[in-house]
């Protein structure tokens, strides 16, 4: 591996932790940004010349710390702060960049910096896309520009949503901690919603001119990775690691090389990924054990279900069904349990229910659903009519040239 | 931090105007964390002023006609934006109103 991909991966692995540590010892949003993209600057001339050091990250940290430093005398930062930046608390220490010896930090500290940015990115006192924008920038190390592109907004009003971000995260008072036991219950949903939507914001635009985004999908599973790492007694980060694994071990099979979408019953399952449903699998049973079961435990068993059903006709509709109903009944939980129980109990059961769910006005999954119950009822004129009621509503191409093909292949 | 709690309503809150605050107020004075605050009269009484080319311009009313309006307020020092929550939360007025929390902007060191 050439330097400029080393340099490349160490910055993809230690950006979120080498930054998580200086925000902590500078209490500064800002200036601990500009001391860690310095570090990395550092890097980039050193590294070449002196080669990779053997800890990386301990090097970047260590070099962030002496700039901090720098920038604190520079501002007159009182001497107690300066001890705790230059904190040397272990013997054993890295060399620094000057070949000096550089104590390191307890590993369980420096660690739970992450979970303290992480918290604190996906406060709920942050709007939802500010908080979205904090976690990539901060904890994934994406750069602005990469961000605005991904969320399709220009590059200065997302520099904007991020300086908003964390002028309120300073001047709100909005703590650099985990949240403490009582918190806990109320908070890490949050973070695991943001994580969550990262994820499907990547994954829901897999096509041609929006690839950009479906890195966000891998970033997505790499953050919620580090939490269930960070909080290893948290059975729902294991359950959205686990549901995200679960689906993205489908993306190869989603969109046939026209871009048509494939569905489920469809898709070619000896192209699923194995090792990742396995892994997921086995994330979830272990999750699953500590029973305390959670929205994002229940959604990873429904795909489960899905993904470990050798064909489409094993699946098994009846538990997909009485899982939904553990969910909160939202209109859309309620639309899934219905197609479910329509697949377990026949269209004509789907059907009826159908008929009596509410609140999804102009959603075109209703219409879609309606249509593929009353083609499986052989009645065609019906069915022809809610296809076209739902491809007025369809936004995204892959999923009109779907209906679309179904409307065609009915012998109206 | 200093946080002004803002406690807003429509008309239906005017009804609580003489709840109290069901213990509220004392355990707040006893971590002290209160800093001062008061209920206010209802927005038809207010008067608000402006002077404009140095004339004094009155309006009988709000300065802003909005279906919430502020009922009362409570200037507190607490650890951080969680406390703030926590307290602002606990506020009986949080469950038929809202509690706007504003960060108070830092004056200069004493």
């Amino acid at each position: 591996m050439s330097v400029a991909e080393q340099l490349d991966r160490v910055f993809r692995e230690e950006w979120g932790q080498v930054l998580a540590t200086l925000i902590r010892v500078t209490g500064d949003w800002e200036v601990a940004e500009e001391c860690v993209q310095e570090a990395f600057a550092a890097a980039l001339r050193r590294w070449p010349e002196d080669g990779v050091p053997d800890k990386p990250g301990a090097w970047l940290t260590t070099t962030a710390r002496r700039r901090a430093i720098d920038w604190m005398r520079r501002e007159a930062v009182g001497s107690a702060k300066l001890r705790e930046v230059a904190v040397m608390t272990d013997p054993d220490g890295v060399a620094g960049p000057d070949g000096a010896a550089w104590p390191q930090e307890p590993a369980s500290v420096v660690q739970d910096d992450l979970l303290r940015l992480m918290f604190t990115c996906c406060h709920p006192a942050l709007a939802m896309e500010t908080r979205v924008a904090l976690t990539l920038r901060t904890l994934a190390g994406l750069t602005t520009a990469e961000i605005a592109r991904a969320f399709l907004v220009g590059e200065d009003a997302m520099s904007k949503r991020l300086t908003r971000g964390k002028q309120k995260i300073k001047h709100a008072g909005i703590p650099y901690r985990v949240p403490p036991d009582h918190l806990l219950p109320e908070r890490t949903p949050a973070v695991l919603a943001v994580l969550y939507l990262l994820f499907n914001e990547g994954y829901a635009a897999t096509a041609g001119a929006e690839l950009v985004r479906s890195g966000l999908t891998e970033e997505a599973i790499r953050l919620a990775r580090l939490l269930v790492r960070l909080m290893p007694d948290e059975p729902e980060a294991a359950g959205l690691l686990a549901l995200m694994l679960l689906h993205n071990a489908r993306r190869d099979t989603r969109l046939a090389p026209d871009g048509v979408l494939v569905t489920l019953e469809d898709q070619d399952r000896s192209r699923w990924r194995l090792d990742e449903i396995t892994e997921a699998t086995d994330l979830l049973d272990a999750a699953l054990q500590r029973r305390r079961p959670g929205p994002y435990q229940v959604q990873a068993a429904i795909a489960a279900c899905h993904a470990t059903a050798p064909t489409a006709a094993d699946t098994d509709w009846p538990q997909i069904a009485a899982l939904y109903g553990q969910l909160k009944q939202t209109p859309v939980v309620q639309l899934n349990r219905i197609v479910a129980i329509g697949m377990a109990d026949g269209p004509g059961v789907g059907l009826k229910l159908l008929d009596q769910l509410h609140g999804l006005d102009g959603y075109y999954l209703v219409p879609a659903t309606r249509a593929d119950f009353l083609r499986r009822l052989g009645r065609a004129t019906e069915a022809a009519a809610a296809y076209r009621a739902a491809l007025e509503l369809v936004k995204t191409a892959p999923e009109q040239a779907f209906l679309q093909r179904r409307l065609e292949q009915l012998s109206v | 931090m200093k946080y002004l709690l803002m406690i807003c309503g429509d008309e239906s809150a005017e009804a609580h105007a003489m709840d109290g605050c069901g213990g509220w107020s004392e355990e707040m004075e006893a971590r002290g964390v209160v800093e001062g605050g008061a209920g206010l009269r209802p927005p038809r009484e207010a008067t608000t002023v402006r002077v404009r080319d140095d004339e004094v311009l009155l309006t009988d009313g709000p300065f802003a006609e909005t279906k919430e309006q502020i009922g009362g307020f409570v200037l507190i020092d607490c650890a951080d934006l969680d406390e703030a929550i926590e307290i602002a939360a606990k506020h009986p007025a949080a469950t038929y109103g809202t509690i706007e929390i504003r960060p108070v902007v830092a004056g200069p060191p004493r």
